[in-house]
């Protein structure tokens, strides 16, 4: 019997959809205001050694990856599904948009993880 | 008497209708259906939060990107990151989140299995008020995180 791939997509979209719960809101405030704006924090925390030295540490490589491509994959799986609800034919191309770029996201970013080194 | 229409449902009584027939049968116009119902209107606000998600996520990973390619790169990010339609891009995305939140914990005791405490079965109402706890704390503790390691 063909296995279905429904419970890995399923999973993948609670888990991104628990942890952007969780902390999405306070994600966006702090690299989209804080760390540009330097509220609350020291001017320097933006600048490119500081960066580099964070993104070299394995716990914030992990930390990353788990939010771009949990991120990527809830997003996909809940916009998949709502597209019938906009009159767009679901089929293999919608599938392919969806998950592919979730893919893509999520092979970028643990690429570009490994290059930044440790 | 015969009846003088006949007895066969009415979707297949409009398949076998020929081309060219003058009768109109009604549709229901479907377009921007969930402008009818408030309750409608909730699950598509909730299900658009996915496009502030997606937004979020492929803005990080840009600004990763930028970072590898190294130090020039790294502050174009950084001053696109302070122009005003970026600021603008992510207060949207903020209220985007904060609503992701809300609606998320709003329908987590209809996602989640039955929970029960000493033979009684936990009310929605307190795991929506302890999943909304749980997201300030853990917003909390990041913000402390970030605070120590910036330090």
């Amino acid at each position: 019997m063909k296995r279905s791939n429904a419970p890995i997509l399923w999973g993948l979209f609670g888990a991104g959809g628990m942890l952007s719960a969780l902390l999405g809101a306070m994600l966006v405030f702090i690299t989209g205001f804080a760390l540009p704006l330097g509220w609350l924090l020291p001017p320097g925390a933006i600048g490119y050694d500081t960066m580099l030295r964070f993104v070299q540490h394995p716990l914030a490589k992990l930390f990353i990856l788990a939010v771009i491509a949990l991120f990527a994959w809830h997003a996909a799986h809940r916009i998949f599904h709502s597209l019938h609800d906009v009159h767009i034919r679901t089929g293999l191309l919608a599938r392919l948009a969806c998950y592919g770029s979730a893919a893509v996201m999520t092979l970028l970013s643990a690429w570009a993880l490994l290059v930044l080194g440790f | 008497m015969k009846p003088a229409v006949p007895d066969v449902p009415v979707e297949s009584a409009a398949r076998v209708e020929p081309a060219f027939s003058q009768r109109r049968p009604y549709t229901r116009p479907m377009g921007a259906w969930w402008r009818r119902d408030p309750f409608f209107m909730v699950y598509m606000w909730r299900e658009v939060t996915a496009v502030g998600v997606a937004a979020y996520a492929v803005l990080l990973l840009a600004g990763l990107l930028c970072l590898m390619q190294g130090e020039a790169a790294w502050h174009a990010w950084v001053g696109w990151l302070r122009t005003p339609l970026s600021l603008l891009l992510h207060g949207v995305l903020l209220v985007a989140m904060g609503y992701h939140t809300l609606s998320w914990f709003d329908i987590m005791p209809k996602t989640m299995p039955m929970l029960f405490v000493g033979g009684k079965r936990v009310s929605g109402a307190l795991i929506t008020r302890l999943g909304l706890a749980a997201a300030v704390a853990a917003s909390l503790v990041l913000c402390a995180i970030v605070l120590g390691v910036t330090r």
